[in-house]
């Protein structure tokens, strides 16, 4: 299975600076998340943090900052050396200079001025999160994961933190201890002392680290999460165990019994079609081609993903109109597509069984009177209605949409007029 | 024959009054299915184009002997639902719901395989054993009776590789679409193995996508066990990692989960695999003309 972290790998030389074991308090948080598309939900660092002191985690004391000027007043009420964090959701933020050691607040603003606005592989930083600093001695690994395969939780515990644990995996082993949880029984301290002793953390460090191991297990499920990840775990000189990042993933479909969580939805993508499609409740992910794809029921819409990759053209995106689609969310979803300047032609593959195929006429047949897109559109209609559904595309369609009869010749034609024009 | 679902199938709707389940159940009904019984709390004594409506599922139980449960209740109240199904009694239990948290799953189906009950689903669209029953929302003109098995995670990949087998001329004894979440109650193992057992099925066609690995873990057991041929497509080659393609399970995470993987690890296993559904429909034509 595949484990993300997005710490940074661990600096050599001179021992650095990070985490305070204080309760945060949460000021000035903001609502800045992104959904990776669909049914999960990655939080920012500073909100899993957030979340982990709730549930008693010790995390060190910090606020937020969108500007230079609120990351020094931040600096100054923290009091003493500050870390200023770049809040992105991806990997490799340190190595990018997303993390950056300050002694004072006149240098947590120069920092956060740097950092702010950075793109770091693609995500441009809108926030920083501003920490208090102690001494770290030793920095491991915990996490919880939803194993799929296996159908159970799994507890994974590591004296080699601060790196990616799949590295360790497979260069240190004797370094991770994992443990697959019986969802019905329950994590309780004996599995915490198993990981523990397993995993070979430092005798002084034992305590704490059991007690934040259940901690973080009754997080995983009281928040209906994917993953719960700190990495580094710290111990610090002063004897603590301390959670210095967070990684935490909500499982969408329970959203509706956490409605704090719900507020952390309020989405700012920065893709413009990921924006509209998410405010028109449509299931879209952007590609990089120029063949617009729109069909029903995830499994054939990745086919016809597939379909048109073998024909030789690039698909656009994936665009789920639902098994259930009518004409107003045919409209919705043609909406998105035209508003991508990328795509040259679209592929419209239905197989009705719930949907039916005439509801998908009509609603394409309002989408171009209201949208009066130009583009060629090459439309493949199946199953229920599909004799009623290609009549009044025949007899109503403007002349720049085609119909043809199987999802293979759609996706060839499709693919031949986006080389033409 | 057919697996799961037949001429004995009796069948008992939860959720029936509701919009969906009312249009469902009566469909069902429609085709030839059983359905002798639905559930609605607060609901008993009123009807549904004749099938009688209970409180609930213990109650239609003894009343009817419905002997199959299935689930069209909204997410919130599914895992509630699904409990009261198993704690009825019936062997089979279909959950067409989406939505439903995964922590909950993961609970009733560490609970459920501890007895002896399946479940298939959630967010499945059923199982047809056409001309015998139909059990949820697949659309059944596309449907023959016939050999070939099918087992899905995709609803509407179904209805396109069964449209493409029936230009050639090819029915199914069974077709189930096990669902595309990230737990379900069946996997292709499960299913691949009823199959395997059954005597009227003659070729097994495996409908895969990204995420998990439960395709290549059916590689595995298909190579140990099983004597049935089997072809298999997989959806999601132009998927990008850490997107989530429509269900919930279809996610790449690192370098697992990829339709190449999954394509690569059946076909060093001996199953063939087709790149688009016609070629599908094409490689069972030739398997059981070779037979």
């Amino acid at each position: 299975m595949g484990i993300a972290t997005y710490r940074p790998a661990p600096p050599s030389g001179r021992p650095i600076w990070v985490g305070w074991p204080l309760a945060l308090r949460s000021r000035g948080v903001h609502c800045l998340v992104t959904t990776s598309q669909g049914r999960r939900l990655d939080l920012f660092e500073y909100q899993g943090k957030q979340l982990f002191a709730r549930h008693g985690i010790p995390i060190p004391s910090g606020e937020v900052a969108d500007t230079p000027q609120a990351a020094r007043a931040a600096a100054e009420r923290i009091g003493g050396k500050v870390v200023v964090k770049a809040q992105v959701q991806i990997g490799g933020r340190g190595k990018a200079g997303g993390i950056q050691l300050a002694d004072t607040p006149e240098e947590a603003e120069e920092h956060a001025r740097n950092i702010l606005g950075m793109d770091i592989r693609g995500h441009i930083v809108h926030t920083v999160w501003i920490e208090s600093a102690s001494e770290i001695v030793k920095e491991y690994y915990a996490s919880v994961t939803f194993d799929r395969s296996e159908k159970k939780p799994l507890v994974m515990l590591s004296a080699a933190g601060g790196m990616d644990i799949e590295e360790v995996a497979a260069t240190e082993p004797e370094k991770l201890a994992t443990l697959h949880i019986d969802p019905l029984t329950g994590f309780h301290a004996h599995h915490a002392r198993w990981l523990v002793y397993h995993a070979g953390i430092d005798q002084g460090a034992q305590a704490g680290v059991v007690k934040i191991l259940q901690q973080l297990y009754r997080a995983f499920t009281d928040l209906d999460t994917m993953l719960v990840e700190i990495n580094p775990l710290i111990w610090t000189a002063s004897g603590e165990v301390v959670a210095l990042d967070a990684k935490v993933t909500i499982d969408n479909n329970a959203l509706y019994r956490h409605p704090d969580l719900l507020e952390l939805q309020q989405s700012v993508t920065e893709d413009p079609q990921e924006r509209l499609a998410q405010e028109k409740g449509v299931t879209y992910v952007k590609l990089d081609g120029d063949v617009g794809i729109l069909g029903n029921g995830a499994g054939l819409v990745m086919s016809t993903l597939d379909v048109v990759a073998l024909a030789g053209g690039r698909p656009a995106n994936f665009l789920d109109a639902g098994g259930g689609s009518k004409a107003d969310e045919v409209v919705a979803a043609l909406e998105v597509l035209l508003s991508d300047p990328k795509v040259k032609v679209l592929l419209i593959n239905i197989f009705g069984g719930i949907t039916r195929c005439d509801e998908v006429a009509k609603g394409l047949l309002t989408a171009l009177d209201k949208l009066g897109a130009t583009l060629p559109i090459v439309v493949r209609l199946d199953g229920t209605n599909e004799d009623e559904g290609r009549k009044i595309i025949a007899e109503q369609a403007p002349s720049n949409v085609v119909v043809e009869a199987t999802m293979l010749s759609a996706a060839e034609r499709a693919v031949e007029l986006a080389k033409g024009v | 024959m057919s697996i799961l679902v037949d001429k004995n199938t009796k069948l008992v709707v939860q959720g029936i009054t509701g919009r969906e389940g009312a249009f469902h159940a009566t469909r069902n009904k429609a085709y030839g299915t059983d359905v002798v019984a639905g559930v609605t709390p607060g609901k008993a004594g009123q009807d549904v184009d004749g099938i009688p409506v209970f409180n609930t599922v213990r109650d239609a139980v003894e009343t009817t002997g419905a002997n199959t449960a299935m689930v069209f209740v909204p997410p919130r109240f599914a895992t509630d639902a699904l409990y009261e199904a198993i704690e009825s009694g019936v062997d089979l239990i279909i959950c067409i719901t989406e939505g439903i948290p995964a922590h909950d799953m993961l609970q009733v189906y560490t609970h459920l395989r501890r007895g002896n009950q399946t479940l298939i689903g959630p967010n499945c669209p059923g199982i047809i054993s056409p001309g015998q029953a139909s059990v949820g929302i697949m659309p059944t003109q596309v449907f023959n009776p016939g050999r070939v098995g099918l087992v899905s995670r995709s609803g509407t990949l179904t209805y396109q590789i069964s449209k493409e087998l029936a230009v050639l001329g090819i029915g199914q004894s069974t077709v189930v679409g096990i669902g595309g979440d990230a737990v379900v109650g069946s996997s292709f193992i499960d299913i691949v193995g009823r199959f395997d057992e059954d005597p009227e099925t003659d070729l097994i066609v495996m409908v895969g996508e990204i995420g998990g690995n439960e395709e290549e873990k059916a590689a595995d057991f298909i190579a140990e066990h099983v004597s049935t041929p089997v072809v298999s497509y997989i959806a999601g080659f132009q998927a990008p990692p850490g997107k989530q393609m429509g269900h919930a399970g279809a996610i790449i995470t690192g370098s697992s989960g990829t339709a190449q993987g999954k394509k690569q690890a059946l076909e060093a296993k001996g199953v063939r695999v087709g790149t688009n559904p016609t070629e599908v429909a094409r490689l069972v034509q030739e398997t059981l003309a070779a037979r």
